[in-house]
This record gives C-alpha cells, structure tokens and sequence, in this order.
C-alpha cells in the first residue's frame, strides 16, 4: 500500500496560520500632520483606497478614500489629516489566527485591516482579502496566477472557507502537439488535490480522466484549456479546445475506436481507449463538440457520494 | 514480491530510485498506455514492464500511481524523463529480455497478473 501525508485542510491552515505570517509589511503611512491636499496623491501613486495615520509606529487612526470624498464635496479646505481620520479603527493583532482576519473582513466589509504587535501595540503592516489567499495558496503549494488571486476576491472562497465548504477554481492550458509537456496539467492537478485533502482514490480517478483528455488535446488539436472547479461535494472538470471537432461523438465513444496517426501509435498511444476511460473514472461527463469549431468535454467526479448535484444541461 | 527478488529475476539494472525491500503486488506488461490506465488496481503496488521509455510512460505512472517501472530490451528513457521519475518518486529499472520473456520469468516465480491471475 502506497501511503499518503495528511493534507491540511484550508480551513485548518486558517487556524494554523498566524496573521503575521499573511500580513504585508510593506507599511505605507502618512503622518497626522499630513495636508489633506497631499492625500490624493499618496492613495493614488500607491494604488491604495485606505491608509495608516501614525506617528512614530503608533497608530493614530485611518484616512481613506471616503474621507477624501467628503472633504472635497465640503469645499475642499486644506487641513491637517488628523481633522479627518477616523479613529476608531478596527485592526487585528499580528498572532491571531487568520480565520479571524476572514472573520473581520467579512464583518465589517472593509479591504483591509491594519496589523498591530498585540503588547507593544506598534503597527507592523496592513493584512487584505488577496494578502490571505495568497498565503493560503502558497502554503497548499497550489501554482497560481496573481489574476486568480483578484478573482477569488470577488468569489466565495471566504465565506465558503467559514462554512467548511471551500470551493477553488484552477486553470490550466494545454499547449498542443507537444507530446513531451503533455500530462504536466493532470500532474499539477492530482498534486493539488492531493494537497486539498481529496481522498486519494478520487484524485487518481480525477487525474486519470483529466489525463486522457489531456492527451487528446495534444493529439488533435492545437490546444485548449483546462478549467477545473473543486467544490465539497464534487470536482467539475471542462476541457475545451479549438480543434477539428469530432464528426461522430458516439463512433468515437466506440471502444478501439481510433484516428490517431502512426506516431502517436508508436508512442503508446491511440488505441480508442481514452474517451472510455474517462467515463469510466467519471461520474457523469458530457461531450459537444463541432466540426471545424472544437470540442467541449465535461466531467464530474462526485466526492461525497450522499450529496451529488449535477448540473442539469 | 519484493524489488530485490525481481531485480534478480530480471538481472535488472537500476536506473533510478532503489528500495529493495519494498513490496510489489502485481505486474502489468504492456506497450498501450490507455491499457495501463484502466487496468491497473487503485491502491495496489504495480510493477510496469513495458518497451517504451519516452516522457508519457513516466507520466503515466505518475497519474496511475504506479511505483515501479521495468524498461525491457535494455532500453532507457532520456535524462530529462529520469529526473521527471526521481521527482515523482519513482523507481525505474532496465532488463535486457523481452517484455516476453520478462513477463515470463516472473510469472513463473508467482508474481500474479493486474487481473489477478497467477501460476497454479
Ligand atoms: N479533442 C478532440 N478533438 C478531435 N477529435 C477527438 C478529440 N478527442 C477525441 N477525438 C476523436 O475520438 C477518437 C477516440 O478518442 P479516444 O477514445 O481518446 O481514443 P484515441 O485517442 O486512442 O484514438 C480519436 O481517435 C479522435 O478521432
Ligand atoms: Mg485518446
């Protein structure tokens, strides 16, 4: 028997993880004293909606977008910052847990909080959405791409951490006629559900089936995606590309049933077994394709078997 | 059967990966890799003997969990496909028989089948 390290679970590594350890130390502040008139320009070199008022690492309060806002629509009077920072501010300490962070951010609806040394009470950085998922990310070794971090931000990732039912989306691209590359997306794949804790058995099966699709990609056509949605209950796996298309999808469903040309034969491959394998590790999988345009394979592995929900076509 | 008995039965030499104590249940040979991929048992520690060494058989292996790979005709993969092997853990040994006679020899000396068949 093969046996497998434990995986951690998001939702454990929100309680292992420390804000310290997700916070961004990169500190942008401004002093109390700080003319309003300037404060535009600070937000806006930094691309920041909010930031830190403090004097000598002592936070004073926080000045933001809104503030700016009203101060202009009121005439636009220069002034010291301090006249229009709120200070009552709402900030978490650097050795709590990051599920408190999620917590916070989602209970106050705010971008970001600053981050506070809980004895000394001295600002050490600012902590926001993207600052956690990028660290859960990293700390899952889940390859990323920092236009997926932005799109999390919108996606339910936080709320679903708390209800215990994490959904992730990956992407991968398929680079065709490549034989050699060919499988690196069902690797990375398997490995990072393995890393989200799914059972072993599903993620071979996952992994299987991504493969063989994979491989079809490469063989005939010139590439595609990989678009894989990983939800509690089941694992939903879209593989689209831009090829010939498929003429008829039941011949081709047909056990040895094969286009492939010599070199792909020679190369282990092609023996019309590819689509029947996916369905075999599938739960359910769906193909359209059309000629000319490109083929649209959907495949759905259910993870907890009582509560599977397909989506209906 | 444990990999140092088939690396004897094999007269194998290692390529890459050695743990001659480690368990092997069953044996696939095959040249098809869609073969492989369906045929070999979740969870069962496979031995694939096989003629071809290009990139996708150790991918295969990789995706299908496979842990040991045995090259037959004294054929070898590419150095870049056995670093790709040591990052996955895998163990790859070479033999000079066929995948035949291979197949053969271990039969024999009761290494059973992905079907679960062995000599009675
Ligand atoms: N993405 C695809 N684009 C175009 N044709 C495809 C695609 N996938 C499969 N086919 C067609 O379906 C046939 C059967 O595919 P498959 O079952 O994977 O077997 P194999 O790849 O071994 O031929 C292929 O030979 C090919 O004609
Ligand atoms: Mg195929």
């Amino acid at each position: 028997m093969i046996t497998y390290p434990k995986a951690p679970k998001i939702q454990e590594l929100g309680y292992e993880l420390k804000v310290r350890q997700a916070m961004n130390r990169n500190l942008i502040t401004v002093e109390p004293r700080t003319s309003m008139s300037k404060l535009r320009g600070v937000l806006r070199s930094n691309r920041i909606s909010g930031v830190p008022v403090t004097r000598e690492n002592k936070l004073l309060g926080v000045i933001c977008v809104e503030d700016l806002v009203n101060w202009l629509m009121s005439g636009a009077k220069d002034c010291a910052i301090e006249e229009k920072m709120s200070k009552d501010v709402v900030t978490l300490c650097a050795d709590e847990p990051l599920v408190h962070a999620i917590n916070k951010l989602q209970q106050y609806g705010f971008f970001h909080f600053p981050v506070l040394e809980r004895e000394s009470g001295e600002l050490l950085g600012t902590i926001t959405r993207e600052d956690i998922i990028r660290k859960l990310l990293q700390k899952l070794e889940i390859e990323y791409r920092e236009e997926e971090i932005r799109r999390y931000r919108a996606s339910h990732i936080f709320e679903d951490i708390m209800a215990d039912k994490t959904s992730l989306i990956f992407q991968y691209y398929i680079v065709g006629q490549d034989f050699n590359r060919a499988g690196e997306s069902s690797s990375a794949l398997k490995k990072s559900l393995k890393r989200l804790g799914t059972h072993p058995d599903i993620a071979r099966r996952v992994a299987i089936a991504v493969y063989e699709a994979e491989m079809n990609v490469v063989i005939y056509a010139r590439g595609g995606e990989i678009t894989v949605k990983v939800d509690p209950n089941q694992i939903r796996i879209e593989v689209e590309d831009s090829g010939p298309g498929i003429p008829d999808i039941e011949k081709a469903m047909r056990p040895g049933y094969s286009t492939a040309p010599e070199w792909v034969r020679e190369l282990g491959f092609g023996a019309g077994m590819g689509l029947n394998n996916i369905k075999k590790c599938a739960d359910e999988m769906n193909i359209t394709s059309t000629v000319g345009k490109g083929t649209r394979l959907e495949i759905y592995v259910a993870t907890k078997k009582e509560s599977v929900s397909y989506e209906v076509k | 059967m444990n990999l140092g008995k088939i690396r004897q039965i094999l007269r194998a030499e290692v390529i890459v990966g050695s743990s001659p104590d480690r368990e092997i249940e069953v044996c696939c040979a095959c040249d098809l890799m869609s073969e492989v991929l369906s045929c070999v048992p979740t969870g069962s520690s496979c031995l694939l003997l096989t003629n071809l060494a290009h990139s996708q058989t150790i991918r295969t292996a990789e995706i299908a969990e496979i842990p040991v790979i045995c090259f037959v005709r004294g054929r070898k993969p590419e150095s870049q496909n056995i670093k790709l092997a040591k990052k996955n853990g895998l163990v790859l040994l070479s033999t000079y028989f066929s995948l035949y006679e291979a197949s053969g020899r271990l039969y024999k000396e009761g290494m059973p089948g992905c079907s679960g068949s062995r000599v009675s």
